[in-house]
């Protein structure tokens, strides 16, 4: 199962299809639950966390055989196996850290991915190409009821859902939106439109990167209510949000587009020879790069090139996936290096 | 000016070292600067997620608490010993039970200020939530008998009528008390 993973880095997630691909590269859905009767995770037992990894995976394991579910205990896995999954979003950071008696379900093409023992009992992730939140949110909701028809969850009359943290508590469900917004960030208007959201209860961020920073011009916007809302609201007011937002990048691409085509484009020529062409590159560096090919792709200057590819480039050119390609530990020049080489190797049979 | 380490990306970490009287100076990217080991220059408060818990937790909402016998801080969650103090220290909940054992007071301050509400009206279990289903619907259902009513349209807001009628008796035979709009 793991091996399978390594031969290919793609996930269902990054096919480039779904709705208003040319924006919007994934929806992502995430369920937080918790089985009645057990501390959460951090001040569970082992015994408690092995009771609640034992009872979640009999339930998908019955379920898994139709659903092609598949159980991985995070503490089998080699540590860069785990970090080549995070690196893939399938599994999140804290994971990749404290593995006792966690795990993690994984359909084939990884568009569900269940993770047991994190920060709570249960997180149910569905992991989506394209603005296609509603349907995530259903993929999400059914493996939910598989495992509520065998599991008594802990749910409050009033609070709903029980989680560890209370930013969670209601519905449990955090979704996100992963967008590529160049046009807005040439033209300088990204703030503006950040701050605008940051007041109607969503969260904006880089996908990447620290604080205000944003690298290869990846955000990501995720709702920051689960209480007092329901998952239809939330989910309706995400999607709402997200079609002004692919408007207004679509307004400033073809503003782009008439004042500076010229620059533009060569911009993105640019950006393709480096990639085709350099020898040694850096994270940072690949992922504007890869984005102003993006944008000349989606502009119609660039073909020979799909967006599936673009895609894989983000995953291919992180640390881990470098090292998993490599066969072997690398310092952060080697990773320029073979970086620059898994790039060019990509692109070999691309021209304009 | 290139790190010395590399010497391929600009130095921004300027380090200088003295060991036993011994002075030694280098700059360094961020890059090789981790890597070195000797600091950790990726500045990532580990916390930074409970520390901005702990500010919501702490804001002065909770003045009208104080009066109480029990001081919050106090409290603790019987089921697995995590005291209210710990909790907004770490920003995180035990066990369910924490959820009555710090008790309504102190949580809905909290959850209000979070979320601006204190009651989830999504999904609800199925095997728990027959009760909390029904009261839903038919608080759903009275909301648009009224708005039938004012259209007056009789007809629908008598099929509306029976339907809520039903409900309640099905309520009535799960012993459970027919609960009133907020």
């Amino acid at each position: 199962m793991v091996k399978n993973n390594i031969g290919s880095f793609l996930s269902h997630w990054m096919d480039g299809l779904g709705p208003y691909p040319e924006v919007v590269i994934s929806s992502r859905i995430r369920l937080a639950r918790n089985i009645k009767g057990l501390p959460f995770p951090y001040f569970a037992s082992d015994s408690q966390k092995q009771k609640v990894q034992q009872s979640i995976s009999e339930v998908l394991e019955n379920c898994g055989e139709s659903n092609g579910l598949s159980l991985i205990k995070m503490e089998d896995l080699d540590p860069l196996v785990k970090e080549v999954m995070m690196e893939k979003h399938l599994i999140s950071p804290l994971l990749t850290q404290d593995d006792h008696k966690c795990a993690v379900c994984l359909s084939k093409e990884e568009e569900t991915s269940i993770m047991i023992n994190e920060e709570d009992h249960l997180r149910i992730q569905s992991f989506l190409p394209g603005l296609q939140l509603e349907k995530a949110w259903e993929e999400a909701d059914y493996y939910d009821n598989i495992v509520e028809r065998n599991l008594e969850y802990s749910f409050h009359e009033r609070y709903g859902y029980l989680t560890s943290c209370p930013t969670n508590v209601g519905t449990g469900l955090r979704a996100s939106i992963m967008l590529h917004l160049p046009g807005l960030i040439i033209t300088k208007q990204l703030n503006q439109v950040l701050s605008a959201l940051s007041q109607i209860g969503l969260a904006v961020r880089g996908l990447y990167g620290e604080g205000a920073e944003v690298v290869g011009n990846l955000v990501q916007i995720s709702n920051q209510i689960t209480l007092g809302q329901s998952e239809e609201e939330i989910i309706q007011n995400l999607y709402n949000v997200t079609k002004q937002v692919i408007e207004q990048e679509n307004t400033a691409r073809q503003f782009l587009l008439n004042k500076n085509r010229e620059k533009i484009e060569d911009r993105s020529r640019r950006a393709l020879g480096v990639l085709k062409y350099a020898y040694l590159i850096s994270w940072q560096e690949a992922m504007q790069l890869i984005s102003d090919v993006r944008m000349g792709f989606e502009m119609g200057f660039i073909s020979g090139i799909d967006r599936r590819m673009l895609n894989e480039l983000l995953i291919i050119i992180r640390p881990a996936c470098l090292q998993m390609v490599a066969g072997q530990e690398l310092e952060v020049n080697e990773r320029d290096l073979e970086r620059a080489k898994q790039v060019r190797k990509k692109l070999k049979n691309v021209s304009m | 000016m290139l790190c010395h380490e590399c010497n391929q990306r600009e130095a921004v970490v300027y380090l200088t070292k003295i060991v036993n009287g011994q002075k030694t100076e280098m700059n360094l990217c961020e890059v090789c600067a981790n890597e070195k080991g000797d600091m950790d220059f990726s500045f990532k408060p580990k916390s930074s997620l409970q520390n901005f818990l702990a500010s919501f937790l702490n804001e002065s909402g909770y003045a009208p608490v104080e009066k109480k016998a029990t001081s919050p801080t106090k409290l603790q969650c019987s089921t697995c010993g995590l005291t209210f103090a710990q909790f907004r220290q770490v920003g995180r909940f035990g066990c369910s039970d924490c959820y009555h054992s710090f008790g309504d007071e102190n949580l809905q301050p909290l959850f209000r200020r979070m979320h601006g509400s204190i009651s989830h009206v999504g999904k609800v279990p199925q095997s728990i939530g027959g009760a909390t289903k029904i009261n839903r619907d038919i608080s759903e259902l009275r909301e648009k008998l009224q708005e039938l009513i004012q259209q007056e349209e009789y007809e629908k807001a008598a099929e509306i009528r029976d339907k809520i009628r039903s409900l309640e008796q099905e309520l009535e035979e799960k012993g459970e008390e027919v609960n009133g709009e907020e």
